[in-house]
């Protein structure tokens, strides 16, 4: 029987469970010097002198400004389309463009030296207007980079609007949502050590979904060959898409090659908060039409995205958003535009979901405007204007083919799941009785793109001395449970126990090439990778131990069940793996068992509904999350239990951004959730259990049937929960909160409402 | 500097330190205990929880000089030789850890709060690990892992 499909507990987790995991910060590196980085304290301003004098009276301390830096600024790449002239230099020289820019490197003996050094440099600073919200940077009246001319990073979608979009639609609402600004908030903070070899070879150990590519870039901005450059990114503490290789780690190798000592950096989690970059950051423009009983016929989306300082990957994804903009929805017209501007706050990036969430706020906040106008049930708009389950593959009008799906289904056994018609029931009660605590109740419908760029993926298997594998991947795993899942799919193929497949990944000389871990695309190509390349080993294996039975290889067979090998028809002589591998490795043959496979797999398209139930207090504008109920389809699953986490995870952060969440600046592009204090990250005590509901749909997108898990639960809760909170707050008028709708934010809705 | 003299993981330990060393970088920087995290600076997010004198602390918020004479317990010191504490094995049957980073925090936090209520409720679970962030699981299996080793007798 296969292993696929069962609830296998991790093998990764001893060593985390007996504090033995190997992040970066706990790598002994004998002789490491401390570097601390001085951060602009200000969003905007001239630099006209960085003082060192100070601090490098200190002993031991040296101190490096932009001046000394002569690394290549950090620019995009070039798929994302971003205006040439932003790019970041490494260290800010003339100009620092938000609080946190860099503008010299303190290299110290320890930790606590470096502090006091950076508190002694001393920067004279004059300070620039500061453009901190989308609205403002998209006038062009404060430029962030005045040789461009503009604050334009990227544009995208329509040129023109089309007047006619609403023709023959009795029915057309709009709004304005903004998907306001988050941190990606791993619980480990970034830590960078690098080392300079005897051999001129540089090691940097980062804290990396993407080692892989973070070897290009250092290789790149450094101006040395790849192959001088080993990134190693060993156990991470999540990543949230945020974490790849930023500014800091460059840095890092460049004063490993500067200095020809190891040098090592943790940030602090203030740090954190400022540094790695930021997501979503979206002002999201909206207008739906439809007939008056309920057949959707037009949608505009209109998004302005917050690059922040340095545009790159942050200011590309508004692009995103457009593709998905229509959701599970059949829109006949569908019209989207996109413009993201440079602001002068942290550079904004991937963080979970990526473009995807903020496509399912608008049209899931859309289609409720919609009912409640139309006079309708959001549920039965919803299903009425689904893809239906025979329209796969289906392409949209925005340029996407989505695979396969079946959206009424998973709203069907959403409500089932749910009691939804007893959860109305019971509203309609309390509406009745006049509670001061009214329940809402909401949807989240949404389909997503996972490996949305269609990437490949590397995967290699080794066959060991004593008989088991090796399953090289140039995915990552920062939480996902890869270790697991991919030795899953390598055992099935191999006959193996999982325990005897080992998987290595993070590290570029180990593992010669990879993509990383992104877009919730590790299984579909990098796990599909896997399994191909086991299929190719057992080809291998098959060929060898024909040798060795002395049969022809189209005779001899694989008993996964046993894991050997013998003549069809007779069990006996047969060759276990471990037997076939001394075999070879007494008869130098062993390479023959090591398989490279690479697979490029085209995106596929989870999807799923979500519904939130919460209870909100009109008096106080608290909102308490009652129940949270979810169906979520991402076909074939390799291990339900590490698919479980990621949607419950995925949910979380997609409530916390409904509910908690927020970075806010003051007025001169200070951040004022600088730590854990200010920021709503949430606790266990703010959240209940998930009802977690399973539906399984294979892709034909690749030889497995799997999709991406790991950003699903955040794309549906997100508007499943600011659904619900507005479905509480609709009998007194109120159509619109701003996230996070914590209790001051529904407050001063309910009150405007009221005035 | 000041002389400490503590019981960490039932040895005996004994160091020089500065007055203001944290007792979580005296773990890590100068006893090499390094299965205990620091994820914030500001003692919200309760991964370097430890027990000492059988109570939670985080260690981020306990100078080295405040535990002496003191009884310390850190994640390394849970398991019995190879086999898993029952606290650990419940995080790992109910997958209650994914990138690790915050697990050490959680699993030290869950041995003192069965120590003092042995069968807890889910929302007593949720109130007691409050001071503990995870970014991974969104909680749920973590309350699961709790409740499960509560039923081991934890």
């Amino acid at each position: 029987m296969s292993i696929l499909g069962n609830r296998v507990v991790r093998v990764e987790d001893p060593r985390f469970l007996r504090g033995q995991g190997r992040y970066v910060e706990n790598l002994d590196l004998e002789g490491a010097l401390s570097v601390t980085f001085v951060r602009s304290p200000l969003g905007h301003a001239r630099v006209n002198a960085v003082d060192a004098s100070a601090a490098e009276e200190l002993p031991n301390v040296q101190v490096f400004t932009g001046a000394d830096v002569d690394a290549h600024p950090f620019g995009a790449p070039p798929p994302w389309h971003i205006t040439a002239g932003m790019e970041r230099p490494l260290v800010a020289r003339d100009v620092v463009r938000f609080a946190g820019d860099i503008v010299a490197l303190v290299v110290s003996e320890d930790r606590a030296s470096g502090l006091d050094a950076a508190e002694l440099v001393m920067v004279d600073y004059d300070p620039l207007p500061a453009v901190l919200s989308v609205e403002e940077a998209v006038k062009d009246e404060v430029l962030l980079f005045p040789d461009v001319g503009s604050n334009v990073a990227n544009r995208g979608g329509a040129d023109e609007a089309d007047d006619g979009l609403f023709d023959g639609c009795d029915v057309v609402v709009s709004g304005v949502l903004v998907s306001q600004r988050l941190v990606a908030a791993p619980l480990e903070p970034r830590s960078a050590a690098a080392v300079l070899g005897d051999d001129g070879r540089l090691t940097l150990w980062a804290t990396s979904q993407t080692p892989h590519t973070g070897k290009m870039v250092v290789a790149g901005l450094l101006g040395l060959d790849p192959g001088q450059v080993r990134v190693v990114s060993p156990d991470v503490g999540g990543g949230f898409g945020a974490k790849m290789i930023e500014a800091e780690a460059v840095l890092v190798a460049w004063l490993a090659r500067r200095l020809g000592r190891p040098v090592r950096w943790t940030e602090t989690r203030s740090e954190n908060m400022l540094g790695l970059p930021h997501g979503r950051g979206q002002r999201l423009s909206f207008t739906l039409g439809g007939t008056r009983d309920g057949k959707l016929l037009a949608y505009r989306l209109e998004v302005l995205g917050d690059g922040g300082a340095y545009p790159a990957l942050g200011a590309y994804l508004p692009n995103m958003t457009a593709l998905m903009a229509n959701g599970p929805y059949a829109i006949p017209k569908v019209e989207t535009s996109t413009v993201s501007v440079v602001t002068n706050t942290t550079p904004t990036t991937s963080i979970r979901g990526a473009g995807r969430p903020e496509s399912a706020q608008a049209i899931e906040r859309a289609i409720d405007l919609f009912a409640a106008e139309a006079g309708l049930d959001p549920a039965e708009v919803r299903r009425a204007n689904f893809v239906a389950k025979d329209a796969f593959p289906y392409a949209t009008p925005t340029g996407a083919t989505y695979d396969s799906g079946d959206y009424e289904g998973a709203l069907d056994l959403l409500l089932r799941s749910a009691g939804y018609d007893e959860l109305r029931e019971e509203q309609r009660r309390r509406r009745a009785e006049g509670s001061g605590v009214e329940l809402g109740i909401g949807l989240g419908a949404y389909v997503e793109i996972s490996n949305p760029v269609g990437e490949q993926e590397f995967g290699e298997v080794e066959i060991t001395e004593d008989g088991g594998a090796i399953l090289r991947t140039g995915s990552h795993s920062h939480g996902q449970g890869h270790e697991t899942t991919f030795a899953m799919i390598a055992a099935e193929r191999l006959g193996l126990p999982v325990e005897r497949v080992v998987v290595h990944r993070g590290d570029t000389d180990d593992v010669p090439k990879g993509t990383g871990t992104f877009g919730s695309k590790s299984t579909q190509i990098g796990g599909v990778a896997g399994r191909l390349a086991a299929d190719a080993v057992v080809e291998a294996a098959t060929a060898l131990a024909a040798d060795y039975l002395e049969a022809s290889a189209a005779d001899v067979t694989l008993d996964l069940g046993r894991g050997s090998f013998h003549v069809v028809g007779a069990p006996k002589p047969s060759l276990s793996w471990a037997e076939l591998a001394a075999k070879a490795s007494a008869d130098g043959r062993l390479g023959e068992l090591r398989v490279a496979h690479e697979f490029q797999g085209a995106p596929t398209f989870p999807f799923g509904c979500h519904l939130a139930v919460v209870e909100v207090d009109t008096d106080t504008g608290k909102v308490e999350l009652r129940r949270f109920v979810a169906v979520d389809d991402a076909g074939t699953l390799i291990n339900p239990l590490v698919a479980d986490g990621q949607v419950h995870g995925g949910i979380a952060f997609g409530v916390g951004q409904a509910l908690f969440e927020e970075v806010v600046y003051d007025e001169g592009g200070y951040p004022l959730t600088g730590t854990f204090v200010g920021y709503g990250f949430p606790s266990a005590a703010e959240l209940p259990s998930f009802e977690r509901v399973e539906m399984v749909t294979p892709t034909p997108n690749n030889p497995i049937g799997v999709k991406g898990i790991g950003e699903s639960g955040t794309v549906g809760s997100t508007p499943a929960v600011l659904n619900a909170v507005l479905d509480a707050l609709a009998p007194h008028g109120v159509r619109h909160v701003d996230m996070p709708c914590n209790g001051e934010n529904v407050w001063k809705a309910l009150r405007e409402a009221n005035a | 500097m000041t002389n400490v003299a503590l019981t960490v993981n039932g040895e005996r330990r004994e160091a020089d330190v500065e007055p203001r060393q944290l007792l979580v970088y005296f773990l890590r920087d100068q006893l090499g205990l390094k299965g205990t995290n620091v994820g914030c600076d500001t003692s919200s997010c309760g991964a370097c929880t430890v027990l000492l004198d059988g109570e939670s602390v985080k260690s981020c918020t306990v100078l080295a000089v405040q535990a002496d004479g003191g009884d310390v317990t850190t994640i390394e010191g849970l398991a019995a030789g190879d086999e898993l504490h029952p606290v650990q094995q419940a995080f790992q049957e109910q997958h209650g850890l994914q990138c690790g980073f915050c697990t050490p925090g959680f699993v030290m936090a869950t041995v003192s709060l069965l120590r003092e209520n042995p069968s807890p409720s889910e929302e007593e679970i949720r109130h007691a690990l409050e001071g503990n962030l995870c970014r991974c699981t969104g909680y749920h299996n973590i309350v699961r892992a709790v409740e499960a080793a509560a039923r081991a007798g934890a």
